[in-house]
């Protein structure tokens, strides 16, 4: 064999050399076509199939790739390398909804949640839009929030608090308007909402760093500082035996009304107050439930705790609707502050 | 140009292997049979206990009767498998799977743990879930369909989630990455 191969390749070689570069070489066509022509003298010999995966396997095996590529899986999302971008899979509602910091949350409470649909592995976006209407006043906020890897969320909301009447009662003009913004972050310690032990619930800490925009208004109210910064740590579990939905978190925080009107005052700093919720689930889609949220009086104007009644449905994987009653106590020396709390919520 | 001749020549007088050759033999593949009485396929010997079953079972006539009795657990079983199996984000995981003796096995689990008064038979929850690469993305699959297949037979959402509640910490033991 040995010597017979190297024969034919010294004349192959011979031939090359001889016909130069003028002439192609048909060698490898003339050598393989016939193999491919040629008719099979008998019926392919059918491999011998173990059992049905075998042919599930094999079918598999012979189906052509589809839409699958580099950047897609073909199931709607988009992959870079092996992060998984905005595809999705956590079940319904285990996201939580936009609180009114616009962190992942309850409505007023922040939860131990992270925000967007992503599982580990993938990187989700959600935004969303508030209204609230008060007696004196009106309530708007909007943001957008991103989740990684079900382990970090990072959130940018913005309010807009319009005074209405009250603007020209307080002196500062018909429907002035407080504008705060505000920037979260908030990691995943341990835990998980739904899964694992049911003692243990998945914990997260988080910062929330505000900034007014009426820098000058709020220290004229008695404000020490237009920005601050708040500290939370917050556990959440759903108790799937109950259908119950527990939240506890601690927020270290001197905001005046979230700080809207600023932050601490000539003579008080940072207070440790508490966010708590209860929720039940009456379907895959829908909670209902109630928050109470504790807030510090720094400014002496008599802040009062906040409470909500809501229910939030999932309209469809994407989109959330919430609706709450809200008792927000006094605002800016105007009491009882009791309305209606709309919030719509996209996420992916 | 020496190259491809030489390519050429080489495929000329390479020896196809000798047809009909039995490949499964020559790579020591075995092929196991289905049980002609129960359909399942064979599967290494393990030590069978209720306690594989992962949690301790509820003791409520009530919640049995919300699942339809034995019957209905069997047929919320079954179809919870035959949703997975054509679940676009999950089906691979179940390609080479003996699907006959999951929906048992999965049956059995579901009316032990729900106090119907089942044995389980099946493996523990590492030992059956080993090296399939589960991740939580197929357990919230696998938990919608459950969810479908619960939803289906008009079981209570609250008694859905009894039983979710006792699969819910086993996924630990599921979940490899």
């Amino acid at each position: 064999m040995t010597i017979i191969s190297s024969c034919l390749l010294a004349l192959c070689h011979a031939a090359a050399m001889s016909a130069g570069s003028a002439i192609p070489v048909t060698a490898p066509h003339i050598a393989y076509a016939p193999v491919l022509d040629e008719e099979p003298e008998q019926a392919p010999l059918s491999p011998t199939i173990p059992d049905d995966q075998a042919v599930a396997s094999a079918i598999r095996a012979l189906q052509p790739l589809g839409p699958t590529s580099a950047l897609s899986d073909g199931e709607g999302g988009v992959r870079i390398g092996k992060i998984e971008l905005f595809e999705g899979g956590k079940l319904l509602l285990t996201n939580g909804v936009a609180t009114v910091e616009g962190s992942s949350g309850g409505g007023i409470a922040r939860w131990g949640t992270i925000g967007g649909r992503q599982m580990p592995g993938g990187i989700g976006l959600s935004a969303h839009a508030t209204a609230i209407e008060l007696p004196d006043f009106s309530w708007r906020s909007y943001g957008v929030l991103l989740g990684v890897d079900d382990r970090l969320e990072l959130s940018v909301s913005r309010a807009d608090f319009d005074t209405r009447d009250v603007g020209t009662a307080l002196g500062i003009g018909q429907g002035y308007t407080f504008n705060l913004d505000t920037f979260g972050a908030k990691l995943r310690l341990a835990g998980d909402l739904v899964y694992g032990e049911s003692w243990l619930p998945q914990i997260a800490v988080g910062i929330e760093h505000k900034r007014s925009r009426d820098a000058d208004l709020v220290r004229a109210i008695g404000a020490a500082d237009d920005e601050g910064t708040d500290y939370t740590l917050s556990a959440t579990k759903l108790l799937l035996a109950r259908s119950v939905l527990v939240n506890a978190t601690l927020r270290y925080t001197e905001a005046n009304q979230l700080g809207l009107l600023g932050f601490g005052s000539a003579g008080e700093g940072y207070n440790l107050q508490f966010e708590g919720s209860l929720g039940y689930q009456l379907s895959r889609r829908a909670v209902i439930g109630a928050e109470y949220r504790t807030k510090p009086d720094i400014l002496g104007l008599g802040e009062d705790d906040w409470l909500d009644l809501f229910a939030a449905y999932a309209l469809t994987d994407h989109l959330t609707l919430t609706a709450a009653y809200v008792d927000l106590g006094s605002i800016a020396t105007f009491p009882d502050q009791r309305g209606g709390f709309l919030s719509a919520q996209v996420a992916f | 140009m020496l190259i491809p001749a030489a390519t050429a020549v080489l495929m000329v007088i390479q020896q196809a292997p000798a047809e009909g050759t039995d490949w499964d033999a020559e790579f020591g593949v075995e092929t196991k049979q289905r049980d002609p009485v129960t359909g399942e396929l064979p599967v290494d010997p393990y030590e069978q206990s209720n306690a594989n079953a992962g949690a301790a079972p509820y003791d409520s006539a009530g919640l049995v009767r919300d699942f339809g009795g034995r019957d209905g657990i069997a047929r919320i079983a079954g179809r919870t498998v035959d949703l997975a199996e054509s679940d676009p984000r999950i089906a691979v995981i179940f390609e080479s799977h003996d699907m006959v003796r999951l929906k048992r096995t999965l049956s059995e689990q579901f009316c032990y743990l729900l106090g119907a008064g089942c044995d389980y038979t099946g493996r523990d929850m590492r030992a059956a879930h080993d090296g399939m690469g589960v991740t939580k993305a197929d357990m919230n699959a696998l938990v919608e369909n459950l969810q479908s297949a619960m939803r289906e037979a008009g079981v209570p959402f609250a008694a859905q989630n009894r039983l979710l509640a006792k699969l819910a910490p086993m996924s630990r033991k599921i979940v490899e990455r």
